[in-house]
């Protein structure tokens, strides 16, 4: 095409704008399904075609114009109600937008219109404008045109063709006239009313979008975060100036920088956040294609659209949400005749959410449809050998559940063109752990099923902690951390064992897996710990399924870093994610636990040589049911053992910092209000509770009671953690105790965190509750 | 009149190398690195260009020569390439030089290993020869070491 060479701008406008307007043309053919008589809709559509069509000529993209031109004579006919807008009139619309969008992506790729012949597509769209023509004698300029458009190229089947489309268009109805064709408008919209404003037209012409907005290359965007980052170091180098400087010009420019400085770090992060809705955008057309291809009725509710997120992000969450939303329609949603005799409305639907929540969004993707088969997902983990018939005794619902997104897993039952192609959620998992997301699926039978995922705003700031290694820094992105354990120079011999040269320690009574990190990164250690003289900090990681413990030199900080890619030369070093430029100016290495890990041998690839060891899965897990226990003394010297499993956290706060109401101690934590227990109230000390003091530090063991309840109990010190209770005498004598064991050599009360609250309720709330 | 190519010309030990100016982006006195493990010792580490991380690349090392003598402080020189930007650790920076295409000459035969695999050919000045740099091929490596956790340990 040397003939384009001059137009090469031109033409990539006219590629870029087109396959936008036709991404809108999507969705509002999808919506014109729903409500044919949705004027603006149509008038949008026809638009779009229409200017194609027009920078199709001029450029001399033969192709592209006829088939647009095809395309809009049926459009016009529609618009002008000509005709009525039946299931097939869409679908041969958007063959035609698929037609279009792949001359275009040629066009982008090639310079060319592609070899893909779409002459059949085409008369196929005239010879249903032609079915009408008659009605149509008075036509405007558009069908006037498309009848004396040169029809030389017709194939032989064009006869054929027509007579099919006489079929459908034969099915004609008096098109519903002027009904209201918005919805009202509201947090939620549905594909037929557009979210931005749903009275405007559909889509606003051409012009007035090139009037506010530029496209931006991301190379751009990313120089200029760098840019910002060392604005930012620079600007923190200077307030350190002022700090020792006394010239209030000097302090109040500086004040002045500093406030630029972050907004414009704010302005530059903003430039690359995207609403969701961008590639929510699609799911519509997938949803509505390939619920007919299963004869389903499905339709597709977003809420959040507007949520933001970082470009690069959205588009790597843009396959496993495909995929997840497929997975919906093609397992989830069940048939209209199903759907029908369990009372449900015939159409299934598929609810989209997101929205920002602790720093992270969350995207939630629920179906009303058939939820998922916890025995079937049993009976096809044991038949594929994922887990042994004992491990999935112990296993919880909600352990079962998520085996379905195990590699090798796929519940479909027969293979379907959609789905079973042997990949499955294990896919949407890695791709979303890939961008340090999580993944969560609930799911109750016949009910439905909800996909959680978390995923970070952006890719680019991510919180890590610092750790050393031979006086180096290394960061550890805060997603792979589980928890920090430091053993004491003294216990080191006995803590940690060796099986074989491999060091092992015992976390609440599980073997943790030890990796030394000087000795991964090649940079010598000691190798065994039988002569450490020094304590040891560990970093509990999870990587995939499992856990294991990284020994580093020192723990620094915790830190947000902005992650910057490495080199070509040195990407290959799969313990490395990349760097980040540290605080004080100097490069620290990401570690990649996964690399990390797999190069120290901690999980293997055969996922399924060795079964997911989840705490709950131990070995020993016999008959006894073994819970840990933390053990505690309280303020009247009495010693209690609270389950471990039920202890959310360990707190330390200020008497002073307690408040009443309901006749109770209450604290306000993490937003809600908790109410305090002094744990002395139930359990038998020899002594009597010490004076309270406003200026005590009280400690809190923070609890949950089975209906999610958080609790706050008082407690003196907290002294261990337990396996091994002996057994339990004195059941039930009293209330919020479970009984009384005999742990570590002394008399200890097991507390029932279940009755303290009915307890409480009951016992009357002396005076020395209130502080 | 011929035409000229210019050069940004530095010096090795006793080898007096050139790249072509249209890849250095700038020259920057030595900069703290930060090492980088289970890489070979061709990779210096990591510098921080004004917020792009760098990886720094002892040139000495790349072109298989002796040790760099302690007394000698390295430069940086920046080289921007299509898809990346990279620093290579030289004794001293030179001159940028515009030399004559007639005084070229492909390298000799009996040029051997890397050198001659990074060499393109040799400019003839008045009193020193100056060796031309293939750019890309000098960047083109992969310096992670493959996991045998025995004697590779560094020093």
């Amino acid at each position: 095409m040397s003939d384009l060479e001059g137009l090469d701008e031109i033409l990539s406008d006219l590629v870029i704008e087109s396959l936008d307007g036709l991404d809108q043309v999507d969705r509002d053919l999808i919506a014109l399904e729903k409500d044919p008589g949705s004027t603006e809709t149509l008038s949008s559509i026809f638009r779009t075609v229409h200017s194609i069509k027009g920078a199709s000529g001029f450029l001399t993209l033969t192709k592209l114009e006829s088939l647009a031109h095809a395309g809009e004579s049926l459009l016009s006919l529609l618009r002008d109600r000509k005709i009525d807008t039946s299931p097939d009139t869409i679908t041969i619309l958007l063959r035609m937008v698929d037609a279009l969008r792949d001359i275009l992506t040629h066009l982008d790729k090639e310079g060319t219109e592609g070899p893909n012949d779409y002459s059949e597509l085409k008369e196929t769209l005239l010879a249903l404008v032609d079915s009408t023509s008659p009605m149509a004698d008075q036509g405007t300029e558009e069908t006037r045109s498309s009848q004396s458009f040169p029809s030389g190229k017709s194939s032989p089947d064009t006869v054929e063709a027509a007579g099919n489309q006489e079929e459908s268009s034969s099915s004609m109805e008096v098109p519903p006239s002027n009904e209201g064709s918005e919805k009202s408008p509201g947090s939620t919209t549905d594909e037929t009313g557009l979210p931005q404003n749903p009275s405007a037209p559909a889509q606003p012409l051409p012009g007035s979008v090139a009037d506010s907005t530029i496209r931006v290359d991301v190379a751009t965007l990313d120089r200029l975060m760098n840019l910002v980052g060392e604005l930012v170091l620079a600007r923190n180098q200077i307030l350190q100036f002022t700090s020792s400087l006394e010239d209030t010009d000097f302090l109040a420019t500086s004040q002045h920088l500093n406030l630029v400085t972050t907004e414009l770090q704010e302005g530059v992060m903003k430039t690359r956040m995207q609403p969701i809705g961008n590639v929510w955008n699609k799911f519509p057309r997938i949803v509505r294609d390939l619920a007919t291809s299963c004869g389903k009725k499905v339709r597709i509710l977003m809420e959040g659209r507007e949520t933001e997120l970082d470009k690069t992000i959205l588009e790597s969450i843009k396959d496993p949400l495909t995929h997840a939303i497929r997975n919906s329609v093609d397992h989830g949603i069940e048939t209209p005749k199903d759907r029908k005799s369990l009372g449900k409305p015939e159409e299934g639907t598929i609810t989209l959410r997101a929205f920002h929540e602790g720093g992270q969004v969350n995207i939630e993707i629920s179906d009303d449809g058939a939820g998922l088969d916890l025995d079937k997902i049993k009976e096809k983990a044991l038949s594929r050998g994922l887990v042994t018939p004992d491990q999935l005794l112990t296993m919880s619902e909600r352990q079962i559940i998520h085996l379905i997104m195990k590699p090798g897993f796929s519940t479909a039952e027969k293979v379907t063109n959609v789905s079973g192609r042997g990949v499955g959620m294990d896919v949407v998992r890695t791709s979303i752990e890939k961008i340090g997301g999580t993944l969560d699926i609930q799911s109750a039978k016949g009910e439905g099923t909800v996909l959680k995922i978390k995923i970070p705003l952006t890719l680019a700031i991510i919180p890590a902690l610092i750790v050393t290694s031979k006086g180096d820094r290394f960061a550890i992105p805060q997603v792979s951390l589980v928890e920090l354990v430091r053993i004491e120079a003294e216990k080191v011999k006995e803590e940690i064992e060796t099986i074989h040269g491999c060091s092992v320690y015992r976390l609440r009574g599980n073997l943790l897996p030890l990796v030394d990190l000087d000795q991964q990164l090649l940079r010598g250690s000691s190798g065994s710990f039988v002569d450490h003289l020094e304590e040891v900090h560990i970093v509990v990681l999870q990587a995939d399924d499992r856990q294991f413990g990284l020994i580093v030199e020192n723990i620094l900080d915790t830190e947000e870093i902005v992650v910057k890619p490495l080199g070509k030369q040195i990407k290959s070093v799969t313990a490395f994610a990349g760097a980040a430029i540290m605080g004080d100016g100097k490069v620290a290495l990401i570690l990649d636990v996964l690399g990390i890990a797999h190069q120290a041998g901690v999980i293997s690839d055969e996922g399924d040589a060795e079964i997911i060891e989840h705490p709950e899965v131990l070995p020993n897990a016999s008959s006894r049911e073994v819970d840990p226990l933390l053990l505690v003394s309280c303020d009247n010297g009495a010693r209690a053992a609270i389950p471990l499993s039920s202890v959310s956290r360990l707190e330390e706060i200020q008497r002073s910092s307690i408040e009443h109401a309901l006749g109770k101690d209450v604290i306000q934590y993490r937003g809600n209000i908790v109410p305090l227990i002094p744990l002395s109230d139930f359990t038998t000390g020899p002594r009597n509770r010490p004076e309270e003091n406003p200026d005590d530090q009280l400690n809190l063991v923070v609890v949950h009671t089975n209906s999610g309840e958080p609790l706050a109990l008082v407690v003196e010190e907290i002294l261990d953690i337990v396996d091994d209770s002996g057994p339990l005498t004195n059941k039930g004598k009293r209330p919020g105790i479970k009984g009384v064991s005999v742990i570590l050599g002394t008399v200890t009360e097991v507390i029932e965190i279940e009755d303290l609250r009915p307890a409480m309720a009951s016992s009357t709330m002396s005076d020395d509750c209130i502080a | 009149m011929s035409d000229t190519k210019q050069f940004c010309t530095f010096h090795l030990g006793n080898l007096f190398l050139g790249i072509d100016v249209a890849c250095v982006q700038e020259v920057l006195r030595y900069q703290q690195v930060t090492e980088v493990p289970l890489t070979q010792p061709v990779v210096e580490g990591l510098i921080n260009l004004r917020g792009q991380i760098v990886t720094a690349i002892d040139f000495r090392r790349r072109l298989e020569m002796e040790e760099r003598p302690p007394s000698c402080e390295p430069t940086n020189v920046v080289i921007r390439t299509n898809d990346e930007v990279v620093s290579l650790l030289v004794d001293e920076i030179g001159d940028v030089l515009e030399v004559p295409d007639e005084s070229f000459e492909p390298p000799p035969d009996q040029l051997k290993g890397i050198a001659r695999e990074l060499i393109t050919g040799i400019y003839k000045l008045e009193n020193k020869l100056l060796l031309v740099l293939d750019v890309k091929k000098t960047l083109d490596f992969n310096a992670a070491i493959t996991m045998a956790p025995s004697s590779l340990a560094k020093t």
